[in-house]
């Protein structure tokens, strides 16, 4: 049987080369290739369109509202054309890297455990936690935090701004730090337990290290999502035209309160944030409050362009600490 | 140099507390009990309901380079890593019998686990240098037990680098990445961080099956100098290299219930010449899977 198989096959190969039309057959799919390609290339620029459009016309719309004084002063009241956004520029520092502290550490502590432990239920918990938390809408995210900090505070404030923010951000930083963490080699950390070294030594000082890059990228595409947010601050920081850090801590000082006091202070004060001023002053029928609102605009997405590049240096920065 | 107190000590007291093993012997001599570093009890390991390790009982001697060979999947990485509790890090392992290092069960509940750690150094299959300079790879241990003072951290370092034959070709540039070494020296690195704890005995597994034919023979040179001052445990593939490094062999295989038990134990020279068991010598010969 076998041997008049092979033979059958040794007889048929001639007649099979026969049917390929090596010519034809290479101009056809250089047709098919030229096609394909000319596709994706007009679907790569529809796509990158609307991107470019978008920066474009809000640099040309919002670029005559930028000056010195948009940066540093506070609003001088709707229907003014001076002033600036100094508040809501502050706000958004402040709401931004309050949130990074409360969501960063937990985050890396569940994206550990759910590294180490993925068939336990806390680990199992913890992954599906965050997959409905990342699906969660960010308005009731805001309402979760008006009923856990402020309504029993009695007041709106920063801290409850950015408690919103912080769950927003926790799934995103859970997961990326997870995947970083993961491809850490399970030998490093072995290596590092079989010299004795406690499991969140071995953790802090081996495994993370390694994948240090990777999980920057994480907080900064938290970071990043969370500082284009409104609607979790509407219920929390409310907003806030004559929020001044400059000023809160010369009032501090000439209190003789203590540094920790006037920072406790600070973030107890509502807040503004630059999403929330666009928001607020495009329902203004004033055109000098539409044109900042344009200048706001165009300071958002710098911010977050800037997020998103410092994004994008540490993931080159991780992929050549893994080649090396 | 003796910045991490020894534990040694009190040897009456433990050899009452080992049991009886399996007679070793040394040239025909019958090894003192004392001169054993660890003793093996009737051993037995599952990981979940599938049983690796069977009736493993060996005295493993002081001083000596014992190597562990067996075909692939015998448990002889499962049987090392018993030696300094690394399996517990593996969840769901169940382990059956006792392990006593120069006396002390190392499974008794009053163990401290840092403690039998400390003690037993391990070098890895392929190499792992930590993410950090050459010095912070060497003095991660020393300073895990409490050494601090920078003199000390120095001493510590350049004597662990100099016995892993490495401090010459590093020494200037200590604050480099330990990763950026060759494969050879990243293996010598790791081998003298397990030195800087100042351990009793070392385990490798396979410690030279990632590298080329010359950084080899640095490792083996290295466990010759090695072998006076620790006991060390090696798990190999290569044949060779156990005839040429180890004084003694340990051949395991599986046996009819797919767990890993010790075959034979004796001196390499009698296990690769004269074998008492017949399917050792199949395997030494190569006459075997
Ligand atoms: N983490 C683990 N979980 C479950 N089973 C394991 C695990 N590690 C090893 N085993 C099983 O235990 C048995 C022995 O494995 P072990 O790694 O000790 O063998 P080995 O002799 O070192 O093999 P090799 O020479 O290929 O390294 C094998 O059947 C293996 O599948
Ligand atoms: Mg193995």
């Amino acid at each position: 049987m076998i041997t008049q198989a092979r033979s059958t096959l040794l007889f048929t190969t001639p007649i099979v080369k026969g049917f390929i039309q090596a010519k034809k057959g290479r101009q056809r799919r250089r047709a098919i290739n030229f096609f394909w390609l000319g596709i994706t290339g007009v679907v790569t620029v529809l796509a990158l369109v609307p991107l470019f459009w978008i920066i474009g016309y809000v640099a040309v719309k919002g670029a005559p509202a930028i000056n010195l004084a948009f940066f540093t002063e506070l609003p001088q009241g709707m229907g003014s054309a001076s002033g600036g956004v100094l508040n809501a520029i502050e706000g958004t520092v402040l709401l931004t890297v309050l949130s990074g502290l409360f969501a960063i550490p937990p985050g890396l502590l569940a994206a550990f455990y759910a590294v180490y432990h993925p068939n336990t239920w806390l680990g199992i918990a913890l992954r599906f936690g965050a997959d409905v938390l990342s699906g969660v809408p960010s308005i009731v995210i805001g309402l979760f935090g008006y009923a856990l900090v402020v309504k029993p505070a009695g007041h709106f404030s920063a801290l409850a701004g950015s408690i919103a923010l912080a769950v927003l951000m926790l799934p995103i930083i859970i997961r990326t730090a997870e995947e970083m963490i993961k491809l850490v080699p399970k030998n490093l950390r072995a290596g590092a337990l079989a010299l004795g070294s406690p499991e969140w030594r071995a953790a802090l000082q081996v495994t993370l290290p390694a994948a240090i890059s990777g999980i920057m990228t994480g907080f900064l595409l938290g970071l990043a999502r969370v500082s284009g947010e409104t609607a979790p601050l509407l219920f929390t920081s409310l907003g806030n035209d004559r929020f001044e850090i400059g000023r809160l801590v010369q009032a501090g000082f000439r209190s003789g309160q203590s540094f920790p006091e006037i920072l406790y202070n600070i973030i107890q004060q509502p807040v503004d944030s630059l999403p929330l001023t666009l928001y607020k002053y495009t329902q203004q029928p004033f055109p000098a409050q539409i044109q900042q609102a344009w200048g706001v605009a165009l300071v958002l997405i710098v911010l977050i362009l800037m997020f998103n590049i410092a994004a994008r240096y540490w993931v080159s920065r991780q992929a050549a600490k893994n080649r090396g | 140099m003796q910045t991490i107190s020894s534990t040694a000590g009190e040897v009456t007291s433990r050899e009452l507390r080992q049991p009886q093993s399996p007679l070793v012997t040394i040239k025909g001599e019958p090894l003192p009990l004392t001169s054993s570093k660890f003793v093996l009890s009737d051993l037995a390991f599952y990981y979940g309901k599938v049983q690796a390790l069977a009736g493993i009982s060996i005295t493993i001697p002081a001083n000596h380079i014992t190597a562990i060979i067996g075909p692939s999947g015998c448990g002889k990485s499962t049987l090392l890593r018993t030696l300094n509790r690394m399996n517990d890090l593996i969840p769901k392992t169940r382990i059956e019998g006792q392990v006593f290092l120069d006396g002390d069960d190392i499974y008794s509940p009053n163990v401290d686990v840092v403690d039998v750690r400390r003690r037993v150094g391990m070098v890895f299959q392929r190499p792992n240098p930590f993410p950090m300079s050459i010095y912070d790879n060497v003095s991660y241990g020393p300073r895990l037990y409490g050494v601090t003072k920078r003199a000390d951290l120095d001493q510590i370092v350049e004597f662990s680098l100099q016995q892993a034959a490495l401090w010459d070709e590093v020494k200037d540039k200590l604050t480099q990445s330990g990763m950026a070494l060759s494969g050879g020296q990243q293996q010598r690195l790791c081998i003298a961080r397990a030195l800087a704890v100042e351990p009793d005995a070392i385990l490798m597994d396979e410690p030279a099956s990632a590298l080329d034919p010359i950084a080899t023979l640095k490792i083996e040179e290295l466990m010759q100098t090695l072998k006076s001052s620790y006991t060390i445990v090696i798990v190999t593939h290569n044949m060779q290299q156990a005839a040429r490094v180890s004084e003694f062999t340990a051949f395991m295989m599986i046996d009819q219930n797919r767990a890993g038990t010790l075959v034979e134990f004796g001196e390499t020279a009698q296990i690769f010449t004269r074998p008492k068991n017949r399917q050792t010598e199949d395997y030494v010969t190569g006459r075997f899977g």
